[in-house]
């Protein structure tokens, strides 16, 4: 393969799985994530979310499968500068002052932008002098938040950087992360278990469950492909004819009343139907109530090469 | 310059909200031809929305010929939605205030009042809903 393959995305999988001694974390992945893009990776607890960021970050090799991070392997040293990573435990040095902090920041990278880094650090109301070692955990995360920013990356990947941020803080960095994708088109993955937290920030999306991705693609186009049907519930329980040639994700029966999250195949009628568009919350959540509902992937994410490397 | 604000419980999509109140700010008089509009970049800042919403959204109003992009220089409004029997000091204004104060004299509450204009509204004009003001349904 030839250098520079962007048009590949910014992460593409095929195969991919890592096993860990006590099992599989990450099994046959196959996505496709394009440049440019907010992503959230939903998932719940130990579906593999963190697995697969520290994979894309080359922190990790994979047990099987190939991961590509804009066109080239994730283990080429030549990648690291266009990804940055957040990790759960932002490892940062406690005894270090924040400015001291992003002054290794520049030492170690070349395209270090001190103004980016000191933005953030500012906007999260962090003092440059404070040692890091005294900040509370959502002020340690801005300041690795600031590192990422500062190495002026193609591809932000956070692993749940607003869980430990109350909102004021939560809603700076957002708007810090959402103004550097606007000004230079950075491509950010974050990982959160709470849906709502993306809820008009994200407009790609990872959903994981068991190891596995379950649905992937551009979060409007997975919105628009399912349907809340409400009607009678059938006779005898079990799915009721009118929904029989659809995909049904999941139902739900209230009395004589079911609800069913659907994917239509052709326009849903019935007698006493109720259709509506779900959000995009009521999708991600019916997913997770269903671990069983069969995987969706869009024509954009799904991998363009076949061929296991490992 | 407009400031805006995303309502991401109201069930409207978070472009439309961007274009109703560039639209309300054009109405009103708050923006006038040749002002620029905030960049994605501000907006984003501001709002934590992702940027591609504000970029629908100034191609929604381009394309209804309210703003124009001047590349490199910005996003800048091209025409006023602002007619001088809307302002705040017009005659008609004035008629709907005294009507207004009639009504509640006569024991209506604000509910009776929209009711009884969307009605007429309705009657005069047809079409009620505005496309895109309908928010989406909760059911569960």
């Amino acid at each position: 393969m030839t250098d520079e393959i962007d048009a590949s995305g910014a992460l593409e999988a095929a195969g991919l799985g890592k096993k860990y001694r006590r099992g599989w974390a990450l099994t046959d992945a196959a996505f496709r994530l394009p440049a440019g893009r907010i992503c959230a990776l939903v998932g719940p607890n130990g579906s593999g979310k963190s697995t697969l960021l520290s994979l894309a970050a080359g922190l990790l090799a994979p047990t099987t499968g190939t991961l590509r991070v804009f066109g080239r392997s994730a283990a080429d040293p030549g990648i690291r500068e266009r990804i940055a990573f957040v990790a759960q435990d932002k490892p940062l040095y406690p005894r270090f002052s924040v400015a001291d902090t992003l002054r290794l920041g520049r030492e170690l990278n070349p395209s270090w932008d001190q103004r980016a880094a000191e933005r953030v650090v500012a906007e999260a109301d962090v003092p440059l002098s404070a040692r890091v070692g005294s900040l509370s955990g959502g002020q340690r995360t801005c300041v690795a938040l600031a590192l990422a920013l500062g190495k002026r990356a193609d591809l932000l990947l956070l692993d749940e950087p607003m869980a430990d941020q109350d909102p004021l803080r939560r809603h700076r960095m957002m708007g810090v992360l959402m103004a550097e994708a606007a000004e230079r088109g950075t491509g950010v993955v974050i990982s959160t278990h709470v849906v709502a937290e993306l809820d008009g920030v994200c407009d790609y999306l990872l959903l994981m469950g068991g190891g596995r991705i379950r649905l992937a693609g551009e979060a409007d186009a997975l919105q628009s492909a399912h349907r809340l049907v409400t009607g009678p519930s059938a006779t005898g329980g079990g799915t009721p004819d009118a929904l029989a040639r659809h995909t049904v994700v999941e139902t739900r029966t209230t009395g004589r009343q079911l609800t069913a999250l659907i994917r239509p195949d052709g326009t849903p009628d019935g007698d006493g139907w109720i259709v509506t568009e779900p959000s995009l919350e009521d999708v991600l959540l019916g997913y997770l109530r269903a671990p069983d509902a069969p995987p969706l992937f869009t024509a954009e994410a799904r991998t363009t090469f076949t061929e296991v490397e490992a | 310059m407009v400031e805006y604000r995303i309502d991401r419980r109201s069930g409207i999509a978070t472009y439309l909200q961007i274009v109703q109140q560039t639209k309300q700010a054009l109405r009103l008089g708050l923006l006038e031809p040749g002002d620029r509009l905030p960049t994605a970049k501000e907006v984003v800042a501001a709002t934590a929305i992702n940027p591609n919403t504000v970029l629908k959204a100034y191609r929604e109003l381009e394309r209804e010929g309210l703003v124009e992009p001047r590349p490199g220089l910005g996003t800048f409004v091209r025409r006023s939605l602002a007619r001088p029997g809307a302002a705040a000091d017009s005659p008609l204004r004035a008629e709907l205030a005294d009507w207004t104060d009639r009504a509640r004299a006569a024991g209506l509450d604000r509910e009776d009042l929209t009711a009884l204009v969307a009605s007429v509204l309705e009657e005069r004009f047809g079409e009620t809903a505005a496309p895109g003001e309908r928010g989406h349904e909760e059911n569960g």
